[in-house]
């Protein structure tokens, strides 16, 4: 174990850790606080929230996104709600019951320590929201509405209509740009970090390009943040924004940071499927269509008849057929494997064949066209406007995408990542989730980090290491700045036969195929091999057009598709190393006879915590054993 | 399906534009708008050709990043629609479609279809907020919302910021813009302490920076992805004369 992984949560009653801690935390003094300066990467849920309080006690902060407002980051796309304790429904919620389902429903993998904080905190993240304006929904009565949400028989999650991330991200701007309006914050939109400059294993600035200029510039910071989102878009195709990239998290990796978990990526069962091969991103259906819509495939290969035109008897409903007690409902994981199974044998529909029925014409039957026009009207309208087929009369088409990122950089219980000052906040870090997200958490978690433990632990790592004494005219920051400018340039150099996107198209099926859904030794391998292939051939044979003074959109890709050839290796090498079944990271070798996960917590109940070894040698692989004290660990079954 | 495109091109803020003509023969008629100049970008790119320069990025209509001008309609012809989530299939084989970007005073071109629209950002910064700290906010029921506020509130929240309505006014005004966040914060209990302030400071940071007065064309809720309603931009107005004779009279 390294030295640098210490989880640093005090130990005695859960209750009563994040409390002990914060007492023991050391504070500024409100006149002292303008001298230090923070960095901020990202606008999103956990970036701006985190701006926004530390801007408010009267820090200096810096924040960078690369979108041309700080409203649009991707929180913003974040549909169902938001997860709390609150149990305004008297349903026999409280603080110990969320913390418990998150820990089991990431399938013991995540440190009990940080969850029950989470947990803590929840409730305060309503209260502040609703302070703010944010306009959930609400009963008639006007106190505030819940919904029930997987993983829970609780309804513990507030929304607003089918737009929750949008309010809460909204609500975070709003309290950002009254920060801009104090001053205390200055934002620099259409800006990206492509460097983290350490000196002495301290985060002190980062490397920066204006991305309509094309300038680069250099920011020294006493602490930097990392709020920069997950990395499924290392998929190419994904629920994710175009622009959702693993660049700062991937170059803060290279500077000494260790990365957590980088194979627990998450996988929605109920997307949009692929339509044809100009498709550049996947869109989600929320998961409660399974409530009433029942899934099945044609029981021949290849049938190509409209699905009207199958008769019953040639309808294979797999989910019910294989899962009788839960049928269509069984959790996110098990679906999409499920639906991997059918379209790999060939019984896939649609174009593509990589996509399964998901029909309401028993239910429409049942219920009448205006029921289940009340409980899905929008989202059968956003079907129909994406696909021109009305699912009131011909079943949907759905397949699995990436949707999040449970593994992220490492960070300790204060947020600090193995470089000191350096902060990690929201789906960037690894710390919550396990093996697996449950929905409506991971708003929970972002606003969470940035609204109530950041302002906590970032000043008191300031009141301990003091002043950063660097300057941006140092030689590391001129180093890093050159490194920078020497990679640009390459890219641009190449000039060879193909697109960016066609080079991260092929990433995407590679790492699809092999660290998908279903993983085992001889795929891994097999990726392993390829990724390094492609990642030559990218830098033999990539055209980048256009200059580096200039906006060049081409260009800014060309960077981030870059680093996700580096990082795909470790998100198979990762996978490869872990010789159990978890959560999301199913590997096929170790499943029950039922074809569950087979988790085994003898070997790997642990965080495997990777640390960059250079371009030459492989990754290391450290462990932070976890220690379940509170919640015993037990299988999941749903036969 | 053939399509013809006519794009502006510009290099740079201070540059020159001009339309530029490509033609693309097979357009699946399945593609999303966006999806469309991604393969025409594909193209140029392979041709040795700039690609075109357009602003997108959640592609599933709620970031509000994506949006220029189709055939002089901001977001295209499909009503309630951002241009991410039009697909092909709404225009004719061989349809001659012009692309152009936001034209408005206040949105300075960057490059080719994209704009700067933090004109908008300052006129949140101006007072489109509510002043809480974090820490400092009571229990969240103590303050019941009737249900309806809470609707007619969120309906002006949906706003997702896109500038469609003021490249669709003739006068090149953000009052539907203003108007949505006026109009949420000042129907929530929570944002009256500061309703009168609010809409004060905040048109005066939208004349400010260069965008007109409403004329009641109506153009901004024809053109609004989230068929954003004029009648907020009424609700603003009678905010303003009561905060014009409120604030005086202290």
């Amino acid at each position: 174990m390294s030295e640098k992984i210490r989880a640093t949560a005090p130990d005695g009653p859960i209750e009563t850790r994040w409390e002990r801690r914060r007492f023991e935390y050391k504070l500024v003094n409100p006149s002292n606080r303008r001298k230090y300066t923070v960095i901020v990467i990202g606008s999103g849920l956990a970036g701006a929230s985190a701006a926004a309080s530390l801007g408010e006690l009267g820090y200096r902060i810096k924040v960078f996104c690369y979108q041309d407002s700080a409203r649009r980051a991707h929180s913003i796309a974040a549909q169902g709600g938001i997860n709390a304790a609150k149990n305004y429904q008297n349903d026999n919620d409280s603080i110990f019951r969320l913390f418990y389902d998150t820990v089991k429903g990431g399938d013991f993998r995540a440190r009990e320590s940080n969850v029950y904080r989470l947990a803590q905190v929840s409730n305060n993240i309503i209260d502040q929201c609703v302070a703010q304006g944010v306009p959930f929904a609400r009963e008639y009565g006007g106190t505030l509405a819940n919904r029930s949400f997987g993983g829970a028989q609780v309804s513990r999650t507030f929304y607003a209509r089918g737009q929750t991330g949008q309010q809460l991200l909204l609500g975070a701007y709003q309290a950002l740009s009254r920060q801009v309006a104090a001053g205390t914050v200055t934002i620099f939109p259409r800006t990206e970090m492509l460097d983290l400059v350490v000196e002495k294993n301290r985060a002190v600035g980062i490397i920066a390009r204006n991305m309509i200029t094309g300038e680069i510039t250099r920011h020294a910071g006493d602490v930097v943040v990392l709020a920069s989102g997950g990395y499924g878009n290392i998929f190419f195709l994904s629920t994710n924004a175009k622009g959702c990239n693993a660049s700062a998290a991937w170059r803060s990796f290279r500077r000494g940071a260790f990365f957590a978990n980088p194979c627990f990526t998450q996988i929605h069962p109920t997307c949009i499927p692929v339509s044809g091969d100009y498709q550049s991103k996947l869109t989600l259906m929320s998961e409660s269509l399974r409530n009433d819509g029942r899934v099945w495939v044609p029981k021949k290969k290849g049938d190509k008849r409209p699905p009207n035109e199958i008769p019953e008897e040639e309808r294979d409903y797999y989910l019910e057929r294989r899962y009788p007690a839960f049928g269509n409902l069984v959790p996110r994981d098990v679906a999409s494997r499920a639906a991997k199974v059918v379209c790999d044998a060939g019984h896939g529909v649609g174009e593509s064949g990589f996509g399964v029925y998901l029909d309401f014409s028993e239910a429409i039957e049942r219920l009448g066209e205006e029921t289940i026009r009340q409980r899905y009207g929008n989202l059968f309208h956003m079907y129909e406007k994406i696909t021109g087929e009305n699912p009131y009369r011909t079943p949907m088409r759905i397949y699995p995408a990436v949707h999040y990122t449970m593994g992220g950089l490492w960070v300790d219980y204060d947020l600090m990542s193995t470089i000191d000052g350096l902060f990690v906040a929201g789906e960037a870090n690894f710390s919550d989730h396990g093996a697996n997200r449950l929905g409506a958490s991971a708003l929970m978690q972002g606003l969470a980090d940035g609204y109530f433990v950041l302002p906590y632990s970032v000043p008191n790592f300031l009141a301990t290491a003091g002043h950063s004494e660097a300057t941006p005219d140092d030689p590391e920051f001129l180093s890093a700045e050159r490194e920078v400018e020497d990679r640009i340039r390459r890219l641009l150099s190449i000039n060879g036969s193909r697109t960016v996107d066609s080079f991260h198209r092929e990433l995407g099926m590679v790492l699809w195929q092999h660290c998908g859904m279903a993983r085992n030794r001889q795929g891994l391998e097999e990726a392993l091999k390829r990724i390094p292939e492609i990642r030559a051939a990218f830098w033999k044979d990539v055209k980048v057009p256009g200059s580096a003074e200039t906006l060049n959109q081409a260009l800014e890709k060309a960077g981030r598709v870059a680093d996700f050839l580096e990082m795909a290796e470790l998100l198979c090498r990762d996978a490869l190393e872990r010789e159990e079944s978890c959560g999301c990271h199913f590997r096929e070798e170790y499943q029950t006879e039922e074809g569950e996960c087979r988790r085994n917590d003898e070997d790997f109940a642990h965080t495997a915590v990777w640390e960059f070894a250079g371009d030459e040698k492989p990754p290391v692989r450290h462990k932070e054993n976890l220690k379940f004290e509170y919640v015993k660990p037990s299988q999941r079954s749903y036969k | 399906m053939r399509i013809r495109l006519k794009v502006w091109r510009q290099e740079s803020r201070e540059a020159a534009g001009r339309f530029e003509t490509y033609d693309l023969d097979s357009v699946n008629e399945h593609m999303s708008f966006l999806e469309m100049l991604d393969v025409l970008n594909e193209k140029l790119t392979l041709e040795g050709k700039e690609p075109v320069a357009f602003d997108h990025d959640c592609r599933e209509g709620i970031c509000g990043m994506c949006g220029f001008l189709i055939n002089g309609i901001a977001h295209g012809p499909e009503k309630g629609t951002t241009l991410c989530q039009l697909h092909m299939r709404h225009f004719q084989d061989g349809a001659e479609l012009t692309l152009e970007p936001w034209r408005a005073k206040a949105f300075p071109v960057i490059k080719d279809l994209i704009v700067d629209r933090s004109a908008l950002d300052r006129v949140i910064q101006a007072g489109g907020y509510i002043s809480v700290n974090t820490g400092s906010a009571p229990e969240a029921n103590i303050h019941p919302v009737p249900k309806d506020t809470a609707e007619k509130a969120m309906d002006a929240a949906a706003c997702i910021g896109c500038g469609a309505c003021v490249a669709a006014c003739p006068n090149a005004s953000a009052m539907l813009f203003t108007a949505a966040k006026v109009s949420h914060l000042g129907l929530m209990p929570q944002g009256q302490p500061e309703r009168m302030q609010r809409v004060k400071k905040m048109i005066a940071a939208m004349d400010a920076e260069g965008f007109g007065s409403c004329t009641n064309h109506g153009e901004c809720q024809a053109v609004c992805p989230k068929e954003i309603s004029t009648e907020f931009i009424a609700r603003l107005n009678r905010d303003l004369i009561r905060s014009a004779l409120l604030l005086t009279r202290v």
